[in-house]
């Protein structure tokens, strides 16, 4: 496509066009209708004062006679830019007047014409037009008196000639907007144009040029790069997660493989053969593990776990969990407290329950309190080994959170600690895929809600805040009143 | 291992040649008769004719689905048990297979004392006698209307849980029970903790049956799960 071409097809450009043709019709009908006006005006000028001298002559002849009149005529046909007159015998010869020739036949009837004359005193002989009025006098003698009409034609002229010009300058000024703002808009769609295929080449980090005036072309291309950045985000992301994965999971391979190729190599015995084995085979349910949990967590983000949503009480979750969890968490020489109101949740149970268990995993492993932290003497070797579930509500929202009293995560960690295989540094000994707080922050945000990691005061509080289901709050706030809280 | 019962006839539809030879192979090795089919539509005519105690089908499957081969057969009538092997392990996966007729449903990898063990708990409830009132091993009752639990002379105090989880095992006594199968039918979940919650309830519970009497009823089996049962059989 040429530049041209591709000027002439711009929207812009075609608008132009569109404005071009209204604003001439406009202006041509302004012109016409005033072209109109003025030629009624003169027109009805000419008649009204032609009307009075016909009337005035016709009055000085019937009191003076035709000397008077011939002699009234004759001297105001002399005053200069005069009107014109002519009187005649009932014979039709001229007695009188500035007229020199005439139409044929205009004399012989009465009433107004417009007519073709020439003056007696005009010296270059061509034809003027006129608007005259012929009466006839009592004894048979007509009068003529009429108006030179070049003055009208003269106006039409000018406005004929103000109706061309300012055509032809609508539609240079027109088609010269048209070109500039076409180019203006199309050299900034080709940037535009140029940065995506940038982008589409593979150069993610290209942003489209903003201009200040903030006008619509200016907040598209605000809007594709706040686009862009989440595309970057979720593509850096993307990479991390799988530098994370192949670490991750090749780690454990690389682990699996050496150990089954040490016991091949060398000849052991029975025994030593089968303690090999043994060891395949938990690394490998490990491995399991850590994929079963990243597809879940892939499922929560994708969304596609919203098939299986019904309505339920976070309440009886938290009541679930700690039920299940209990035992453990005494056997680790911790104790597992439960406060729950009921809190009416609509989301996927099984993935809720998942995530909180997740939650109540990480407070039973990290939670326990750091030796040398302890003050002195205090029976705080006893109190702070616990950790508390709750289930409540808060406004619009339910917030499921597991309080420890452990050593937390320092607060600049924390939005670090979410993310997927990260395994902080005071808990990469102790087992376990470093994906639970990351598949609990993506079942949170399947539901519209999130996990955010807080100061227990001490120790670290992880709360899941979801929607509350809209339907029954006033209901639920009513009964909230007389519920009592359960502790366990 | 042992197997309850010798003769217990299985059909297993699967498609790759290497995971269906091992299955065939350890079945008959625990003493099942196994029969092999390659497609769903093998898989079909074979469930159709065939006197199985319990099918194992892959979900994805040449020629027919695996819960299609499923739907075919509850639609004819046939209500051999199916429990349904699958690639896909997710939860709502689980519920299609298992609203398509299926019976259970195992994710794929998985080991073969779980499927060993599911397989019997199938079997048994397909066969078996009509739910009673009352469990019995050895001198362990319980008693499922009035949630009574007696050893001997002594009267048994279980929290409504531990009742469940004895409920479980005595039901299916003298059979593995693993972890993952308690999980979904005690507590009714069907995620994979990383730590062994279960373990933790049992022992609980064990302290509760067997502690002080001489001889304990509640095993674990190595590499598997749990076995109620009284003595060697």
């Amino acid at each position: 496509m040429t530049a041209f071409g591709k000027l002439i097809r711009t929207t812009a450009f075609r608008l132009t066009l569109v404005y071009l043709f209204l604003f001439a019709l406009f202006a041509a009908s302004l012109l016409g209708y005033f072209a109109w006006n003025t030629r009624r005006l003169i027109t009805e000028q000419i008649t009204s004062t032609v009307n009075a001298e016909t009337e005035e002559i016709g009055d000085i002849y019937s009191r003076r006679g035709l000397r008077g009149l011939v002699f009234t005529i004759e001297n105001r046909a002399l005053r200069p830019g005069a009107n014109l007159y002519l009187v005649t015998t009932p014979t039709g010869q001229a007695v009188a007047g500035n007229v020199g020739s005439l139409a044929a036949g205009v004399m012989g009837s009465s009433g107004w014409s417009e007519t073709e004359y020439r003056r007696l005193d005009d010296q270059d002989k061509t034809d003027h037009r006129a608007l005259v009025r012929v009466t006839e006098l009592t004894s048979g003698f007509r009068l003529l008196i009429g108006r030179d009409l070049e003055e009208r034609r003269r106006m039409f002229g000018i406005i004929a000639k103000a109706a061309q010009w300012s055509l032809l300058i609508v539609i240079v000024l027109g088609l010269g907007g048209g070109v500039f703002v076409a180019r203006r808009v199309l050299r900034r769609i080709d940037a535009i144009t140029g940065t995506t295929q940038r982008i589409m080449a593979g150069d993610l980090s290209g942003r489209l040029p903003v201009g200040r005036s903030g006008d619509e072309l200016d907040r598209l291309a605000e809007n594709l790069n706040a686009m862009l950045e989440r595309i970057e985000a979720l593509m850096s992301g993307l990479k991390e997660v799988s530098d994370n994965i192949a670490h991750d999971l090749k780690t454990p391979l690389t682990r699996l493989r050496n150990r089954a190729e040490e016991a091949l190599a060398k000849s052991g015995n029975e025994t030593e053969y089968r303690t090999a084995l043994e060891r395949t085979i938990e690394e490998s349910d490990g491995l399991i593990r850590t994929f079963n949990a990243l597809l879940m967590i892939a499922r929560a983000e994708s969304g596609q776990a919203r098939d299986n949503m019904d309505d339920f009480d976070a309440a009886d979750v938290a009541n679930g969990i700690h039920e299940l969890y209990e035992p453990l968490a005494e056997e680790d020489g911790m104790t597992l407290h439960v406060k729950t109101v009921p809190a009416p949740l609509h989301g996927n149970r099984e993935l809720i329950s998942q995530a909180l268990a997740n939650l109540v995993e990480n407070a039973i492993k990290y939670g326990k309190p750091v030796a040398a932290l302890q003050p002195l003497g205090a029976d705080a070797a006893s109190g702070s080994r616990e950790i508390l579930i709750e289930a409540r509500r808060d406004g619009d929202q339910v917030l499921l959170s597991v309080t420890d009293r452990g050593p937390g995560i320092p607060e600049a960690d924390r939005r670090h600690a979410v993310e997927r295989f990260v395994r902080l540094e005071a808990s990469r000994t102790l087992p376990g895929s470093g994906l639970g707080l990351s598949l609990a922050s993506a079942v949170a945000t399947l539901h519209g809600g999130d996990l955010t990691l807080g100061d227990g005061n001490p120790g670290l509080r992880a709360t899941l805040a979801l929607p509350a289901r809209a339907r029954v709050t006033e209901r639920v706030a009513a009964q909230m009143q007389d519920v009592p809280q359960k502790v366990a | 291992m042992t197997a309850t019962d010798p003769n217990m006839r299985l059909l297993i539809v699967e498609d790759d040649r290497e995971s269906a030879d091992y299955l065939v192979k350890a079945f008959r090795e625990v003493g099942y008769v196994a029969d092999l089919a390659s497609d769903g539509e093998e898989g079909l005519t074979l469930a159709d004719t065939g006197d199985y105690d319990v099918l194992v089908i892959d979900r994805m499957l040449p020629k027919r689905d695996g819960l299609s081969v499923i739907g075919s057969l509850r639609e004819k009538g046939n209500r051999t048990p199916a429990l349904i092997l699958s690639a896909l392990g997710q939860v709502d996966d689980r519920i299609k297979g298992l609203r398509a007729g299926g019976d259970d449903y195992l994710p794929k990898p998985y080991s073969f004392a779980e499927l060993l063990a599911r397989v019997e708990v199938l079997s048994r409830r397909h066969g078996g006698p009509a739910e009673e009132t009352t469990y019995r091993v050895g001198d362990l009752e319980l008693d499922r209307l009035s949630h009574r639990v007696t050893r001997g002379k002594d009267e048994l105090t279980l929290q409504p849980r531990e009742f469940r989880l004895l409920e479980y095992l005595m039901k299916h006594a003298g059979q593995v029970v693993t972890r993952t199968m308690l999980l979904e039918n005690v507590w009714d979940y069907h995620f994979d903790p990383q730590t062994n919650v279960i373990d933790v309830h049992i022992s609980r519970l064990r302290s509760k049956i067997d502690k002080g009497f001489e001889r304990p009823l509640l095993h674990t089996i190595r590499g598997a799960g749990y076995m109620i049962r009284d003595g060697i059989r």
